[in-house]
Protein backbone atom coordinates (compact mmCIF):
# COMPACT_ATOMS: atom_id res chain seq x y z
CA UNK A 1 0.00 0.00 0.00
CA UNK A 2 3.00 2.32 0.31
CA UNK A 3 6.22 2.64 -1.64
CA UNK A 4 8.21 2.76 1.55
CA UNK A 5 10.57 -0.15 2.16
CA UNK A 6 9.36 -3.07 4.15
CA UNK A 7 10.30 -3.10 7.84
CA UNK A 8 8.61 -6.14 9.34
CA UNK A 9 7.05 -9.12 7.59
CA UNK A 10 5.11 -12.01 9.11
CA UNK A 11 4.57 -14.98 6.81
CA UNK A 12 2.05 -17.51 8.04
CA UNK A 13 3.45 -17.29 11.57
CA UNK A 14 2.11 -19.76 14.12
CA UNK A 15 3.26 -19.80 17.71
CA UNK A 16 2.46 -22.77 19.91
CA UNK A 17 3.58 -22.85 23.54
CA UNK A 18 4.09 -26.06 25.45
CA UNK A 19 5.38 -29.44 24.38
CA UNK A 20 3.86 -31.06 21.33
CA UNK A 21 1.78 -33.95 22.60
CA UNK A 22 1.50 -32.42 26.07
CA UNK A 23 -0.76 -29.53 27.00
CA UNK A 24 -0.13 -26.77 24.50
CA UNK A 25 -1.48 -23.31 23.76
CA UNK A 26 -1.72 -21.90 20.29
CA UNK A 27 -0.98 -18.24 20.89
CA UNK A 28 -0.87 -17.12 17.26
CA UNK A 29 -2.31 -18.90 14.27
CA UNK A 30 -1.18 -18.24 10.72
CA UNK A 31 -0.46 -14.52 10.96
CA UNK A 32 0.54 -12.84 7.69
CA UNK A 33 1.11 -9.10 7.37
CA UNK A 34 3.63 -6.48 6.31
CA UNK A 35 4.64 -3.33 8.12
CA UNK A 36 6.31 -0.57 6.13
CA UNK A 37 9.23 1.45 7.39
CA UNK A 38 8.22 4.27 9.74
CA UNK A 39 4.65 3.11 9.78
CA UNK A 40 2.73 3.37 13.06
CA UNK A 41 0.84 0.12 13.58
CA UNK A 42 -1.44 -0.70 16.47
CA UNK A 43 -2.44 -4.19 17.43
CA UNK A 44 -5.82 -4.47 19.06
CA UNK A 45 -7.43 -7.57 20.44
CA UNK A 46 -8.92 -9.25 23.49
CA UNK A 47 -6.74 -10.32 26.40
CA UNK A 48 -4.72 -13.47 25.78
CA UNK A 49 -5.01 -13.33 21.98
CA UNK A 50 -1.24 -13.31 21.57
CA UNK A 51 -0.40 -9.61 21.22
CA UNK A 52 2.60 -9.76 23.52
CA UNK A 53 3.72 -12.93 21.78
CA UNK A 54 3.60 -11.10 18.45
CA UNK A 55 5.88 -8.43 19.91
CA UNK A 56 8.31 -10.98 21.31
CA UNK A 57 8.51 -12.59 17.87
CA UNK A 58 9.49 -9.26 16.31
CA UNK A 59 11.97 -8.68 19.13
CA UNK A 60 13.57 -12.05 18.48
CA UNK A 61 12.90 -13.17 22.04
CA UNK A 62 10.91 -16.21 20.89
CA UNK A 63 11.16 -18.11 17.62
CA UNK A 64 8.01 -18.99 15.72
CA UNK A 65 6.83 -22.59 15.79
CA UNK A 66 5.97 -22.30 12.09
CA UNK A 67 6.26 -19.56 9.49
CA UNK A 68 8.75 -16.74 9.16
CA UNK A 69 9.29 -13.38 10.79
CA UNK A 70 11.65 -11.05 8.98
CA UNK A 71 12.98 -7.55 9.54
CA UNK A 72 14.35 -5.71 6.51
CA UNK A 73 14.02 -8.94 4.55
CA UNK A 74 16.25 -10.86 6.93
CA UNK A 75 14.75 -13.65 9.01
CA UNK A 76 14.79 -12.91 12.74
CA UNK A 77 17.00 -15.45 14.47
CA UNK A 78 18.04 -13.42 17.53
CA UNK A 79 17.32 -10.00 19.06
CA UNK A 80 18.50 -7.21 16.77
CA UNK A 81 19.98 -3.80 17.44
CA UNK A 82 17.23 -1.95 15.53
CA UNK A 83 14.73 -2.70 18.27
CA UNK A 84 13.63 -0.67 21.27
CA UNK A 85 11.24 -2.12 23.85
CA UNK A 86 8.70 -0.40 26.08
CA UNK A 87 6.58 -2.44 28.46
CA UNK A 88 3.34 -1.96 30.34
CA UNK A 89 5.25 -1.35 33.57
CA UNK A 90 8.14 1.11 33.41
CA UNK A 91 10.45 -1.42 35.17
CA UNK A 92 13.20 1.08 35.85
CA UNK A 93 16.12 0.32 38.14
CA UNK A 94 15.46 1.88 41.54
CA UNK A 95 19.17 1.95 42.46
CA UNK A 96 20.01 4.35 39.60
CA UNK A 97 18.96 7.94 39.06
CA UNK A 98 16.92 8.92 36.01
CA UNK A 99 19.87 9.59 33.70
CA UNK A 100 21.59 6.32 34.55
CA UNK A 101 18.35 4.51 33.86
CA UNK A 102 18.26 6.01 30.38
CA UNK A 103 21.88 5.09 29.71
CA UNK A 104 21.46 1.63 31.26
CA UNK A 105 21.22 -0.22 27.91
CA UNK A 106 24.74 0.99 27.00
CA UNK A 107 26.15 -0.02 30.36
CA UNK A 108 24.40 -3.35 30.11
CA UNK A 109 25.39 -4.15 26.55
CA UNK A 110 28.89 -2.69 26.37
CA UNK A 111 29.84 -2.40 30.02
CA UNK A 112 30.43 1.34 29.89
CA UNK A 113 28.66 4.64 29.31
CA UNK A 114 30.59 7.37 27.54
CA UNK A 115 30.02 11.11 27.51
CA UNK A 116 28.21 10.98 24.17
CA UNK A 117 25.69 8.49 25.62
CA UNK A 118 25.01 10.87 28.47
CA UNK A 119 24.48 13.78 26.10
CA UNK A 120 22.04 11.72 24.06
CA UNK A 121 20.26 10.58 27.22
CA UNK A 122 19.90 14.20 28.32
CA UNK A 123 18.47 15.10 24.89
CA UNK A 124 15.99 12.26 25.13
CA UNK A 125 14.93 13.39 28.58
CA UNK A 126 14.23 16.76 26.97
CA UNK A 127 12.23 15.02 24.26
CA UNK A 128 10.01 13.31 26.85
CA UNK A 129 9.72 16.50 28.90
CA UNK A 130 11.95 15.52 31.81
CA UNK A 131 15.05 17.70 31.25
CA UNK A 132 15.14 18.79 34.86
CA UNK A 133 14.80 15.32 36.31
CA UNK A 134 18.09 13.73 35.23
CA UNK A 135 19.47 13.33 38.74
CA UNK A 136 16.21 12.46 40.48
CA UNK A 137 15.67 9.09 42.06
CA UNK A 138 13.09 6.83 40.43
CA UNK A 139 10.82 6.73 43.47
CA UNK A 140 10.46 10.51 43.25
CA UNK A 141 8.70 10.22 39.88
CA UNK A 142 5.02 9.64 39.14
CA UNK A 143 3.90 6.64 37.08
CA UNK A 144 3.60 8.77 33.95
CA UNK A 145 7.06 10.24 34.41
CA UNK A 146 8.52 6.77 34.96
CA UNK A 147 6.98 5.60 31.71
CA UNK A 148 8.54 8.60 29.94
CA UNK A 149 11.91 7.55 31.31
CA UNK A 150 11.26 4.03 30.02
CA UNK A 151 10.51 5.48 26.57
CA UNK A 152 13.73 7.53 26.67
CA UNK A 153 15.61 4.36 27.65
CA UNK A 154 14.14 2.51 24.67
CA UNK A 155 15.16 5.34 22.32
CA UNK A 156 18.75 5.60 23.55
CA UNK A 157 20.36 3.54 20.79
CA UNK A 158 18.08 5.25 18.27
CA UNK A 159 16.30 2.06 17.27
CA UNK A 160 14.53 2.03 13.95
CA UNK A 161 11.74 -0.13 15.32
CA UNK A 162 9.95 0.67 18.55
CA UNK A 163 7.89 -2.10 20.13
CA UNK A 164 5.44 -0.97 22.78
CA UNK A 165 3.36 -3.39 24.82
CA UNK A 166 0.40 -1.54 26.32
CA UNK A 167 2.75 1.25 27.41
CA UNK A 168 0.07 3.57 28.75
CA UNK A 169 -2.44 1.13 30.19
CA UNK A 170 -1.16 1.46 33.75
CA UNK A 171 -1.65 5.24 33.66
CA UNK A 172 -4.69 7.29 34.59
CA UNK A 173 -6.92 8.50 31.76
CA UNK A 174 -5.62 12.08 31.67
CA UNK A 175 -1.95 11.14 31.70
CA UNK A 176 -2.74 8.55 29.12
CA UNK A 177 -4.13 11.07 26.63
CA UNK A 178 -1.22 13.38 27.29
CA UNK A 179 1.25 10.56 26.66
CA UNK A 180 -0.48 9.62 23.40
CA UNK A 181 0.06 13.08 21.98
CA UNK A 182 3.58 13.13 23.30
CA UNK A 183 4.32 9.83 21.59
CA UNK A 184 2.97 11.25 18.33
CA UNK A 185 5.24 14.25 18.64
CA UNK A 186 8.26 12.04 19.37
CA UNK A 187 7.39 9.85 16.41
CA UNK A 188 7.14 12.94 14.18
CA UNK A 189 10.51 14.24 15.34
CA UNK A 190 12.21 10.85 15.13
CA UNK A 191 10.41 8.74 12.57
CA UNK A 192 10.33 5.08 13.52
CA UNK A 193 8.43 1.95 12.77
CA UNK A 194 6.18 1.57 15.78
CA UNK A 195 4.28 -1.55 16.76
CA UNK A 196 1.94 -0.41 19.48
CA UNK A 197 -0.13 -2.88 21.46
CA UNK A 198 -3.18 -1.59 23.20
CA UNK A 199 -6.58 -2.47 24.60
CA UNK A 200 -7.85 1.00 23.87
CA UNK A 201 -9.70 1.54 20.61
CA UNK A 202 -9.40 5.30 20.96
CA UNK A 203 -5.63 5.10 21.42
CA UNK A 204 -5.25 2.80 18.42
CA UNK A 205 -7.29 5.02 16.11
CA UNK A 206 -5.71 8.25 17.31
CA UNK A 207 -2.14 7.08 16.89
CA UNK A 208 -1.96 4.64 14.03
CA UNK A 209 -1.56 4.49 10.27
CA UNK A 210 -3.10 1.04 10.32
CA UNK A 211 -4.68 -1.16 12.98
CA UNK A 212 -4.37 -4.92 13.16
CA UNK A 213 -7.52 -6.23 14.83
CA UNK A 214 -7.14 -9.74 16.20
CA UNK A 215 -9.57 -12.52 17.08
CA UNK A 216 -9.65 -14.17 20.51
CA UNK A 217 -7.50 -17.22 21.15
CA UNK A 218 -5.95 -18.57 19.07
CA UNK A 219 -4.94 -15.14 17.79
CA UNK A 220 -5.60 -14.61 14.11
CA UNK A 221 -5.95 -11.47 12.07
CA UNK A 222 -9.56 -10.44 11.98
CA UNK A 223 -8.93 -7.37 9.87
CA UNK A 224 -6.27 -4.81 9.05
CA UNK A 225 -7.79 -1.33 8.98
CA UNK A 226 -6.20 1.77 7.50
CA UNK A 227 -6.89 4.90 9.54
CA UNK A 228 -8.14 7.63 7.18
CA UNK A 229 -7.21 10.56 9.41
CA UNK A 230 -4.87 13.35 8.42
CA UNK A 231 -1.69 14.08 10.34
CA UNK A 232 -0.63 15.82 12.46
CA UNK A 233 -3.38 14.64 14.76
CA UNK A 234 -4.53 16.66 17.72
CA UNK A 235 -7.30 16.86 20.31
CA UNK A 236 -9.62 17.89 17.46
CA UNK A 237 -9.02 14.54 15.82
CA UNK A 238 -10.93 12.93 18.67
CA UNK A 239 -14.15 14.58 17.53
CA UNK A 240 -13.57 14.04 13.80
CA UNK A 241 -16.53 12.08 12.33
CA UNK A 242 -14.11 9.67 10.63
CA UNK A 243 -12.49 9.01 14.02
CA UNK A 244 -15.81 8.20 15.62
CA UNK A 245 -16.96 6.10 12.72
CA UNK A 246 -13.84 3.96 12.73
CA UNK A 247 -13.88 3.59 16.52
CA UNK A 248 -17.48 2.44 16.47
CA UNK A 249 -16.79 0.04 13.64
CA UNK A 250 -13.91 -1.58 15.56
CA UNK A 251 -16.00 -1.78 18.72
CA UNK A 252 -18.73 -3.62 16.85
CA UNK A 253 -16.14 -5.95 15.32
CA UNK A 254 -14.57 -6.80 18.67
CA UNK A 255 -17.87 -7.48 20.37
CA UNK A 256 -19.59 -9.24 17.48
CA UNK A 257 -18.40 -12.69 18.53
CA UNK A 258 -20.07 -12.22 21.90
CA UNK A 259 -23.40 -11.64 20.20
CA UNK A 260 -23.16 -14.30 17.55
CA UNK B 1 -3.92 26.67 83.41
CA UNK B 2 -5.16 23.75 81.30
CA UNK B 3 -3.78 25.45 78.22
CA UNK B 4 -0.37 25.74 79.78
CA UNK B 5 -0.36 21.99 80.39
CA UNK B 6 -0.93 21.08 76.76
CA UNK B 7 2.69 21.62 75.64
CA UNK B 8 3.83 19.50 78.57
CA UNK B 9 1.38 16.77 77.62
CA UNK B 10 2.59 16.86 73.98
CA UNK B 11 6.14 16.81 75.20
CA UNK B 12 5.46 13.80 77.37
CA UNK B 13 3.75 11.98 74.49
CA UNK B 14 6.61 12.72 72.14
CA UNK B 15 9.33 11.57 74.49
CA UNK B 16 7.20 8.70 75.74
CA UNK B 17 6.93 7.46 72.17
CA UNK B 18 10.60 7.95 71.49
CA UNK B 19 11.76 6.12 74.60
CA UNK B 20 8.97 3.52 74.76
CA UNK B 21 11.32 0.58 73.98
CA UNK B 22 13.90 1.65 76.58
CA UNK B 23 11.20 2.33 79.16
CA UNK B 24 9.68 -1.10 78.57
CA UNK B 25 13.01 -2.75 79.30
CA UNK B 26 13.68 -0.61 82.34
CA UNK B 27 10.23 -1.49 83.70
CA UNK B 28 10.77 -5.20 83.07
CA UNK B 29 14.10 -5.16 84.86
CA UNK B 30 12.57 -3.28 87.79
CA UNK B 31 9.76 -5.83 88.03
CA UNK B 32 12.28 -8.66 87.84
CA UNK B 33 14.41 -7.15 90.61
CA UNK B 34 11.36 -6.50 92.78
CA UNK B 35 9.96 -10.00 92.23
CA UNK B 36 13.26 -11.61 93.21
CA UNK B 37 13.36 -9.61 96.44
CA UNK B 38 9.69 -9.76 97.37
CA UNK B 39 9.24 -13.48 96.73
CA UNK B 40 12.74 -14.34 97.90
CA UNK B 41 13.46 -16.45 94.82
CA UNK B 42 16.57 -18.60 95.36
CA UNK B 43 19.57 -17.03 93.61
CA UNK B 44 20.60 -20.26 91.89
CA UNK B 45 17.16 -20.51 90.23
CA UNK B 46 16.64 -16.93 89.07
CA UNK B 47 19.28 -14.37 89.98
CA UNK B 48 18.08 -10.80 90.31
CA UNK B 49 19.47 -8.20 87.87
CA UNK B 50 21.63 -6.69 90.60
CA UNK B 51 23.07 -10.11 91.44
CA UNK B 52 23.82 -10.64 87.71
CA UNK B 53 25.76 -7.39 87.74
CA UNK B 54 27.67 -8.64 90.77
CA UNK B 55 28.39 -11.85 88.85
CA UNK B 56 29.66 -9.88 85.89
CA UNK B 57 32.03 -7.95 88.14
CA UNK B 58 33.45 -11.22 89.52
CA UNK B 59 35.28 -11.78 86.26
CA UNK B 60 38.01 -9.53 84.94
CA UNK B 61 37.45 -7.41 81.87
CA UNK B 62 40.16 -9.44 80.16
CA UNK B 63 38.21 -12.67 80.73
CA UNK B 64 35.05 -11.20 79.31
CA UNK B 65 36.91 -9.71 76.36
CA UNK B 66 38.63 -13.01 75.55
CA UNK B 67 35.33 -14.90 75.65
CA UNK B 68 33.46 -12.30 73.63
CA UNK B 69 36.20 -12.20 71.03
CA UNK B 70 36.25 -16.02 70.75
CA UNK B 71 32.50 -16.19 70.12
CA UNK B 72 32.34 -13.19 67.81
CA UNK B 73 35.25 -14.53 65.76
CA UNK B 74 33.59 -17.91 65.19
CA UNK B 75 30.18 -16.35 64.47
CA UNK B 76 31.68 -13.86 62.03
CA UNK B 77 33.77 -16.43 60.17
CA UNK B 78 30.85 -18.84 59.86
CA UNK B 79 28.61 -16.00 58.71
CA UNK B 80 31.04 -14.78 56.05
CA UNK B 81 31.57 -18.34 54.86
CA UNK B 82 27.80 -18.76 54.61
CA UNK B 83 27.46 -15.58 52.51
CA UNK B 84 30.37 -16.45 50.24
CA UNK B 85 29.00 -19.94 49.61
CA UNK B 86 25.28 -19.12 49.52
CA UNK B 87 25.17 -16.30 47.00
CA UNK B 88 26.85 -18.20 44.14
CA UNK B 89 24.68 -21.24 44.96
CA UNK B 90 21.61 -19.00 44.78
CA UNK B 91 22.68 -17.67 41.40
CA UNK B 92 23.10 -21.24 40.18
CA UNK B 93 19.71 -22.27 41.56
CA UNK B 94 17.97 -19.26 40.03
CA UNK B 95 19.49 -19.68 36.58
CA UNK B 96 19.62 -23.42 36.13
CA UNK B 97 16.71 -25.76 36.30
CA UNK B 98 19.19 -28.63 36.48
CA UNK B 99 20.82 -27.24 39.62
CA UNK B 100 17.53 -26.44 41.27
CA UNK B 101 16.43 -30.05 40.60
CA UNK B 102 19.65 -31.58 41.92
CA UNK B 103 21.37 -29.29 44.42
CA UNK B 104 18.29 -27.80 46.03
CA UNK B 105 16.86 -31.08 47.42
CA UNK B 106 20.30 -31.77 48.82
CA UNK B 107 20.32 -28.42 50.60
CA UNK B 108 16.88 -29.11 52.05
CA UNK B 109 18.11 -32.42 53.46
CA UNK B 110 21.17 -30.73 54.96
CA UNK B 111 19.01 -28.02 56.46
CA UNK B 112 16.54 -30.58 57.86
CA UNK B 113 19.29 -32.39 59.73
CA UNK B 114 19.29 -31.08 63.32
CA UNK B 115 22.62 -29.29 63.55
CA UNK B 116 22.81 -29.86 67.29
CA UNK B 117 22.62 -33.59 66.65
CA UNK B 118 25.37 -33.76 64.04
CA UNK B 119 27.57 -31.18 65.74
CA UNK B 120 29.37 -33.80 67.91
CA UNK B 121 30.03 -35.87 64.78
CA UNK B 122 31.43 -32.82 62.98
CA UNK B 123 33.76 -32.16 65.88
CA UNK B 124 34.98 -35.73 65.90
CA UNK B 125 35.61 -35.60 62.16
CA UNK B 126 37.15 -32.15 61.97
CA UNK B 127 39.09 -32.08 65.22
CA UNK B 128 39.10 -29.47 67.94
CA UNK B 129 40.37 -26.45 66.01
CA UNK B 130 38.15 -23.49 65.15
CA UNK B 131 37.25 -25.18 61.87
CA UNK B 132 34.38 -27.39 63.11
CA UNK B 133 32.89 -24.47 65.05
CA UNK B 134 32.98 -22.26 61.98
CA UNK B 135 31.43 -25.08 59.97
CA UNK B 136 28.61 -25.58 62.48
CA UNK B 137 27.88 -21.84 62.39
CA UNK B 138 27.89 -22.01 58.62
CA UNK B 139 25.41 -24.91 58.64
CA UNK B 140 22.96 -22.96 60.76
CA UNK B 141 23.24 -19.70 58.81
CA UNK B 142 23.50 -20.60 55.13
CA UNK B 143 20.04 -21.93 54.41
CA UNK B 144 17.99 -18.77 54.96
CA UNK B 145 20.48 -16.90 52.77
CA UNK B 146 20.22 -19.42 49.93
CA UNK B 147 16.44 -19.65 49.99
CA UNK B 148 15.78 -15.94 50.30
CA UNK B 149 18.43 -14.87 47.80
CA UNK B 150 17.16 -17.37 45.25
CA UNK B 151 13.63 -16.06 45.73
CA UNK B 152 14.95 -12.54 45.20
CA UNK B 153 16.83 -13.47 42.05
CA UNK B 154 13.70 -15.09 40.64
CA UNK B 155 11.52 -12.10 41.54
CA UNK B 156 13.26 -9.86 39.01
CA UNK B 157 10.65 -8.39 36.65
CA UNK B 158 10.39 -10.47 33.49
CA UNK B 159 10.48 -7.29 31.42
CA UNK B 160 14.00 -6.48 32.56
CA UNK B 161 15.18 -9.96 31.68
CA UNK B 162 13.64 -9.50 28.23
CA UNK B 163 15.29 -6.10 27.94
CA UNK B 164 18.59 -7.77 28.77
CA UNK B 165 17.99 -10.50 26.18
CA UNK B 166 16.96 -7.97 23.56
CA UNK B 167 20.30 -6.22 24.10
CA UNK B 168 22.05 -9.60 23.78
CA UNK B 169 23.84 -8.90 27.04
CA UNK B 170 25.82 -11.72 28.64
CA UNK B 171 24.31 -13.88 31.34
CA UNK B 172 26.94 -12.58 33.77
CA UNK B 173 25.78 -9.00 33.20
CA UNK B 174 22.16 -10.06 33.54
CA UNK B 175 23.01 -11.38 37.00
CA UNK B 176 25.32 -8.53 38.02
CA UNK B 177 23.38 -5.57 36.61
CA UNK B 178 19.82 -6.74 37.10
CA UNK B 179 19.17 -9.84 39.15
CA UNK B 180 21.53 -9.34 42.08
CA UNK B 181 20.68 -5.67 42.70
CA UNK B 182 16.99 -6.56 42.42
CA UNK B 183 17.54 -9.30 45.01
CA UNK B 184 19.26 -6.93 47.46
CA UNK B 185 16.18 -6.28 49.61
CA UNK B 186 15.78 -10.05 49.89
CA UNK B 187 19.48 -10.59 50.53
CA UNK B 188 19.52 -8.02 53.30
CA UNK B 189 16.56 -9.52 55.10
CA UNK B 190 18.26 -12.91 54.87
CA UNK B 191 21.48 -11.42 56.22
CA UNK B 192 19.59 -9.96 59.16
CA UNK B 193 17.98 -13.29 60.01
CA UNK B 194 21.28 -15.10 59.62
CA UNK B 195 23.23 -12.58 61.68
CA UNK B 196 21.46 -13.68 64.84
CA UNK B 197 21.58 -17.32 63.76
CA UNK B 198 25.36 -17.01 63.48
CA UNK B 199 25.58 -16.28 67.22
CA UNK B 200 23.35 -19.30 67.87
CA UNK B 201 25.67 -21.44 65.75
CA UNK B 202 28.81 -20.29 67.52
CA UNK B 203 27.27 -20.91 70.96
CA UNK B 204 26.02 -24.38 70.00
CA UNK B 205 29.50 -25.27 68.77
CA UNK B 206 31.05 -23.96 71.97
CA UNK B 207 28.67 -26.01 74.09
CA UNK B 208 30.06 -29.12 72.45
CA UNK B 209 33.74 -28.39 72.11
CA UNK B 210 35.58 -25.28 73.14
CA UNK B 211 37.85 -23.93 75.81
CA UNK B 212 36.89 -20.31 75.23
CA UNK B 213 33.82 -18.33 74.23
CA UNK B 214 30.60 -17.20 75.84
CA UNK B 215 28.84 -20.50 75.11
CA UNK B 216 31.66 -22.42 76.76
CA UNK B 217 31.62 -19.92 79.64
CA UNK B 218 27.90 -20.41 80.28
CA UNK B 219 28.31 -24.17 80.25
CA UNK B 220 31.23 -23.99 82.66
CA UNK B 221 29.72 -21.52 85.14
CA UNK B 222 26.31 -23.17 85.28
CA UNK B 223 28.00 -26.50 86.06
CA UNK B 224 29.29 -24.77 89.20
CA UNK B 225 25.78 -23.38 89.78
CA UNK B 226 27.06 -19.85 89.21
CA UNK B 227 23.84 -18.95 87.48
CA UNK B 228 24.38 -15.21 87.78
CA UNK B 229 27.59 -15.47 85.74
CA UNK B 230 25.75 -17.52 83.15
CA UNK B 231 23.13 -14.81 82.96
CA UNK B 232 25.79 -12.14 82.59
CA UNK B 233 27.21 -14.04 79.61
CA UNK B 234 23.70 -14.38 78.22
CA UNK B 235 23.15 -10.64 78.40
CA UNK B 236 26.37 -10.17 76.47
CA UNK B 237 25.25 -12.67 73.82
CA UNK B 238 21.96 -10.85 73.36
CA UNK B 239 23.82 -7.56 73.07
CA UNK B 240 26.21 -8.99 70.49
CA UNK B 241 23.28 -10.38 68.47
CA UNK B 242 21.54 -7.02 68.53
CA UNK B 243 24.69 -5.18 67.48
CA UNK B 244 25.28 -7.64 64.67
CA UNK B 245 21.72 -7.14 63.45
CA UNK B 246 22.03 -3.36 63.68
CA UNK B 247 25.31 -3.32 61.78
CA UNK B 248 23.69 -5.15 58.86
CA UNK B 249 20.84 -2.64 58.94
CA UNK B 250 23.36 0.19 58.93
CA UNK B 251 25.26 -1.27 55.98
CA UNK B 252 22.00 -1.55 54.05
CA UNK B 253 21.04 2.02 54.91
CA UNK B 254 24.44 3.34 53.86
CA UNK B 255 25.12 1.41 50.69
CA UNK B 256 21.65 0.50 49.38
CA UNK B 257 19.09 2.87 50.88
CA UNK B 258 16.67 2.21 48.01
CA UNK B 259 16.43 -1.43 49.10
CA UNK B 260 14.93 -0.56 52.48
CA UNK B 261 11.29 -1.49 52.96
CA UNK B 262 9.08 1.43 51.97
CA UNK B 263 7.53 3.29 54.87
CA UNK B 264 3.86 4.16 54.54
N1 LIG C 1 6.13 -18.37 27.50
C1 LIG C 1 4.90 -18.90 27.42
N2 LIG C 1 4.68 -20.18 27.74
C2 LIG C 1 3.45 -20.71 27.66
N3 LIG C 1 2.35 -20.05 27.26
C3 LIG C 1 2.49 -18.75 26.93
C4 LIG C 1 3.78 -18.10 27.00
N4 LIG C 1 3.62 -16.82 26.60
C5 LIG C 1 2.31 -16.68 26.31
N5 LIG C 1 1.62 -17.83 26.50
C6 LIG C 1 0.20 -18.05 26.25
O1 LIG C 1 -0.09 -17.55 24.97
C7 LIG C 1 -1.33 -16.87 24.96
C8 LIG C 1 -1.13 -15.45 24.46
O2 LIG C 1 -0.35 -14.74 25.39
P1 LIG C 1 0.02 -13.22 25.20
O3 LIG C 1 0.72 -12.79 26.42
O4 LIG C 1 0.72 -13.04 23.91
O5 LIG C 1 -1.41 -12.53 25.13
P2 LIG C 1 -1.78 -10.99 25.09
O6 LIG C 1 -2.65 -10.78 23.93
O7 LIG C 1 -0.56 -10.17 25.20
O8 LIG C 1 -2.65 -10.84 26.42
P3 LIG C 1 -2.85 -9.55 27.33
O9 LIG C 1 -3.70 -8.60 26.56
O10 LIG C 1 -3.53 -10.07 28.54
O11 LIG C 1 -1.48 -8.99 27.61
C9 LIG C 1 -1.86 -16.93 26.37
O12 LIG C 1 -2.80 -17.96 26.44
C10 LIG C 1 -0.67 -17.27 27.21
O13 LIG C 1 -1.05 -18.05 28.30
MG1 LIG D 1 0.21 -8.86 26.73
Amino acid sequence: MTEKPLAIRFEDVTQIFGKPGGKSTTALDGMTFDIAQHEFISVLGPSGCGKSTLLRLVAGLVMPTRGKVSIYDMPVTEPRDEIGLVFQRPTLLPWFDVLSNVTFPMKHKYGRVDAADKVRAQELLGLVGLSDFADKRIEELSGGMQQRVAIARALLHDPDILLMDEPFSALDALTRDEMSFELLSIWTQRPKTVVFITHSIQEAVLLSDRIIVMTPRPGKIREILPVPLARPRSVDTLSDPAFLELSNYIRRQLFSHNVA
Amino acid sequence: MAKALIPIRDWLLLWGDRFAPVLTFAALIAIWEAACRIFDIPRFLLPSPSYIVVGAMDQTVATWAANIWATVKIAFMGYILAIVVSIPISVGLALSRFLSRTVYPLLVVIHSTPVVAIAPIIIVVMGTSALPRVFITFLITFFPIVVTTTAGLMATPQELIELSRSLRATRAREVLHIRLPYALPYIFSALKISSTLAIVGAVVAEFIAAERGLGYFIELQTSFLKINQGFAALVLLVTISLCFFQVIGLIQKTFAPWSLPKKQ
